[in-house]
């Protein structure tokens, strides 16, 4: 590992960003206008690309420097526990950091245009920022602490942003509901933290707790330890799995896998750059990325790998199905980023890792220039998002049309983008599995289906939006955007062609792709090795790029007929037919409604008898204690006024009364006090006179 | 014993001082309150003087007239002061109307 002091400055950076515009923001735009925070607030999240790009030339120009790492300062040091606050950027690090900051940076830019005069500009850029800012910790975190610091920092940034138009409840409930479910898949995380905790380090016994050798969680390190604790078991089962199905309900969390997906579909509230970069293009990949970056803990459970692919698996083509008939762009896109979500899990959990990763890599590209274009698609129909209610627009918004169909092509796995390479790579390494406990042909059928609905319902949405006759907003045809929006969409759209280059198939050019090359290092625990040793020869694998293409073609042509330009009636002919099957997917199998009733319901049903017998029972016992305490002290005051009160208020009379009487006395007449003088020296007298004569004689 | 002797004296001392208290007691007179004060000094000071001829004390009564009349002399003169203050306050040396601390 080579020390570098440029690393800290990636997430520093944007964080600077976030501080600028969140404290003094608000005055910036007044004085200034929109155009101040933007040259902060995008300028510095450019500068941390540049920065990432330089530490990955860095990176990759020094041949035997595995990462490089910057350790900042000493975080928790408990016994044999030593957790230092340390960044590190190997190559997966490295890429994902440059893809975040690339990606994130174009929609700062996006943004501009999209949040123009918002009253909240500042604000949303502050926020924009500060996700960037966790999300860069969460990808250079050098150990799990650390990546848990970001994994949480990216979930409040996610929240604050979908419900950025805090003012409709519906966008505050979504970013609760976020919230709330991303939560449950913290807990999980945390819970893997702790298993793995227990199995690397001590264990308790009657003697109390007895730590292990010193630890750090680094990442670097991690995989020896666990090399030596993949024996211990705990519940009976063993450490790897354990802390591998827990760190993936984690996962599932974040990155929306069933049954943990519900709340993705409801944070398209959010600002559509929002939802491109975080709900798309990099938070939610960050469940594919733990899983990746923990390679060598899924490698020792082919259980663990098995949930993750089963579960990826059913993903992609379930959120497929109800993408098929949602009416909202965004929500359309929302089930199709969990569908291709369930696709990179299911390349990292047959372990395939680099072909997860580059995945990962290409849909943010794609998925950021498609909910860009849905964007810009939504500005022109003034905040319209139903697409029932567009069409034609591809006559009036050219670059939009032209980019969006590109991403189309991309996602629906055409070969002429990059998205058909990681895709039909994750496919064929499905396919190719063995050792797991589904066969990888079950798998393969999972995805090849979730892409033949993927072609279905992405060309449908494509079809739906930019062809027919146009449709008129006010009796106006919607324009085309500004270039400031445009301009990004066509950098993504470049990003999502040109990264293909990097993932051509070994059947190709005879050579593993290049992105598995460069990743090499990264998964050389054996996964390469496990995948490319086993399996079906190249027959097999270019007869199944030849069925994915076929199915994505029959995709297209069936969105086609059914909906180019408008005419066709199909598709209200197969409502009509099937109308419980259509109501019970556009409901989305009533997922939440039964997690309503099975969650929500008795969650709120307990804390409504919480607060019965906290109100009844808690309040009544302290309001009895309130009553004795009152009735006590009303015997004290009793107590008080009349016995102490009497006495002292007796005495002070008594000394009163006395006063007066003796006041008389001192009449002021001199005389009077001359006679008393003479007349009590002559009693005296007569008193030494009568005791002298009583003793004397 | 024939002529004068101590009982004399000591009788004269007895009248002068009572005559002096009744003046100091009766009289509203701040001066005259005065007087009645150097008369029972006086009357103090002459059964001094007889009991240092008659008697056991020597010297020492004569010396102890001395200092009554020098302490007379100073009281006066305090007094006299305190007089002229009252009367300059009240325009009148009425002791009775000198009685602003009574209770």
């Amino acid at each position: 590992m080579m020390e570098s002091g440029l690393l800290w400055w990636i997430p520093l950076l944007p964080l600077i960003g976030a501080f600028v515009s969140g404290a003094f923001g608000l005055r910036l735009q007044r004085r200034f206008g929109e155009r101040a925070v933007a040259a902060v607030s995008v300028g510095l999240p450019w500068l941390a690309f540049f920065a990432a790009a330089a530490s990955l030339v860095r990176l990759l120009s020094a041949d035997d420097v595995g990462a490089l790492g910057s350790r900042l300062w000493t975080w928790v040091a408990v016994g044999g526990l030593k957790v230092e606050f340390f960044l590190r950027m190997d190559r997966l690090s490295g890429m994902m950091a440059a893809m975040v900051t690339l990606v994130g940076s174009l929609i700062h830019v996006y943004s501009i245009g999209y949040m123009k005069k918002d009253e909240g500009f500042w604000r949303f850029f502050a926020f924009l920022n500060l996700f960037l800012f966790a999300m860069l910790t969460l990808v250079l975190a050098g150990n799990l602490l650390l990546l848990f610091v970001g994994w949480e920092g990216v979930g409040l940034c996610s929240y604050l942003l979908i419900g950025f138009w805090y003012r409709d409840l519906a966008n505050a409930r979504a970013g609760m509901k976020a919230f709330v479910v991303n939560r449950i898949g913290d807990f999980g995380f945390l819970l893997g933290m702790c298993v793995l905790f227990w199995g690397l380090g001590g264990a308790w016994d009657e003697a109390g707790y007895r730590a292990g050798e010193f630890f750090s969680l680094d990442f670097a390190e991690l995989p020896r330890l666990l090399a030596g604790a993949a024996q211990r078991t705990l519940w009976g089962v063993p450490v790897p799995t354990l802390a591998g199905v827990l760190f993936f309900v984690g996962a599932c969390g974040k990155s929306a896998q069933i049954p943990l997906y519900v709340w993705l579909p409801d944070a398209m509230a959010g600002p559509t750059p929002v939802s491109a970069l975080i709900h798309a293009a990099t938070m939610v990949t960050a469940g594919v990325y733990l899983v990746a970056r923990l390679n060598f803990l899924y490698l020792a459970s082919p259980t663990a790998m098995t949930v993750v692919a089963l579960v990826g698996a059913l993903t992609a083509v379930f959120a497929a199905t109800i993408g098929c008939v949602q009416n909202d762009i965004k929500k359309v896109l929302a089930y199709s980023t969990i569908s291709q979500l369930g696709y990179m899990f299911v390349g990292v959990g047959v372990g395939a890792f680099w072909a997860g990763s580059y995945h990962l890599l290409t849909h943010a590209f794609f998925k950021a220039c498609l909910f860009l274009g849905a964007g810009s698609v939504i500005l022109a129909m003034h905040h319209e998002q139903d697409m029932q209610k567009m069409g034609g627009l591809g006559r009036v918004m050219p670059f939009t049309r032209w980019t969006y169909w590109y991403a189309c092509v991309a996602i629906t796995g055409l070969p002429l983008a990059s998205g058909f390479f990681s895709k039909d790579e994750i496919l064929w390494q499905a396919f190719n599995t063995a050792g797991l406990g589904v066969p990888g042909w079950f798998l393969w059928l999972l995805l090849f289906l979730g892409a033949g609905l993927t072609s279905f319902y992405m060309w449908r949405s494509y079809f739906l939006t930019f062809t027919g006759p146009t449709v008129k907003i006010h009796g106006e045809e919607p324009e085309e955007q500004r270039p400031v929006i445009t301009g990004v969409l066509a950098v993504l759209a470049v990003g999502a062609g040109v990264l293909m280059f990097i993932g051509l198939p070994e059947v190709w050019l005879g050579a593993p792709p290049a992105f598995a090359q460069y990743m090499e290092p990264v998964f050389r625990h054996g996964a390469l090795a496990k995948v490319y040793g086993a399996g079906d020869g190249h027959g097999v694998e270019l007869g199944l790029m030849a069925a994915s293409v076929a199915v994505a073609l029959a995709g297209l042509g069936l969105a086609a007929w059914f909906y180019r330009g408008r005419r066709s009636t199909v598709p209200e002919r197969l409502r009509a037919a099937l109308p419980r099957l259509h109501r019970l997917v556009q409901d989305k199998y009533y997922v939440d409604e039964g997690y309503q009733a099975a969650v929500v319901e008795p969650a709120l049903t307990l804390s409504r008898a919480a607060a019965w017998f906290d109100s009844r029972i808690v309040d009544g016992l302290v309001n009895l204690c309130g009553g004795v305490t009152r009735l006590i002290a009303f015997f004290d005051g009793a107590i008080d006024k009349y016995l102490v009160d009497g006495v002292v208020n007796g005495l002070a009379l008594l000394v009163r009364s006395a006063g007066a009487a003796a006041r008389r006395w001192q009449t002021g007449r001199l005389s009077n006090y001359l006679g008393g003088l003479a007349f009590g020296t002559l009693v005296l007298i007569a008193l030494v006179r009568l005791i002298a004569a009583l003793l004397g004689e | 014993m024939s002529g004068i002797g101590l009982h004399h004296f000591v009788l004269l001392s007895a009248v002068l001082f009572s005559l002096g208290m009744a003046c100091a007691i009766a009289r509203r007179n701040a001066v005259a309150i005065l007087i009645g004060i150097e008369l029972m000094l006086n009357a103090a000071a002459l059964n001094l003087a007889a009991f240092s001829r008659y008697g056991a004390l020597r010297a020492e009564g004569q010396l102890f007239v001395l200092f009554v009349i020098v302490l007379a002399a100073a009281e006066a003169v305090v007094g006299l002061a305190l007089i002229l203050a009252i009367h300059r306050r009240l325009r009148s040396v009425d002791v009775n109307r000198a009685d602003s601390l009574k209770g």
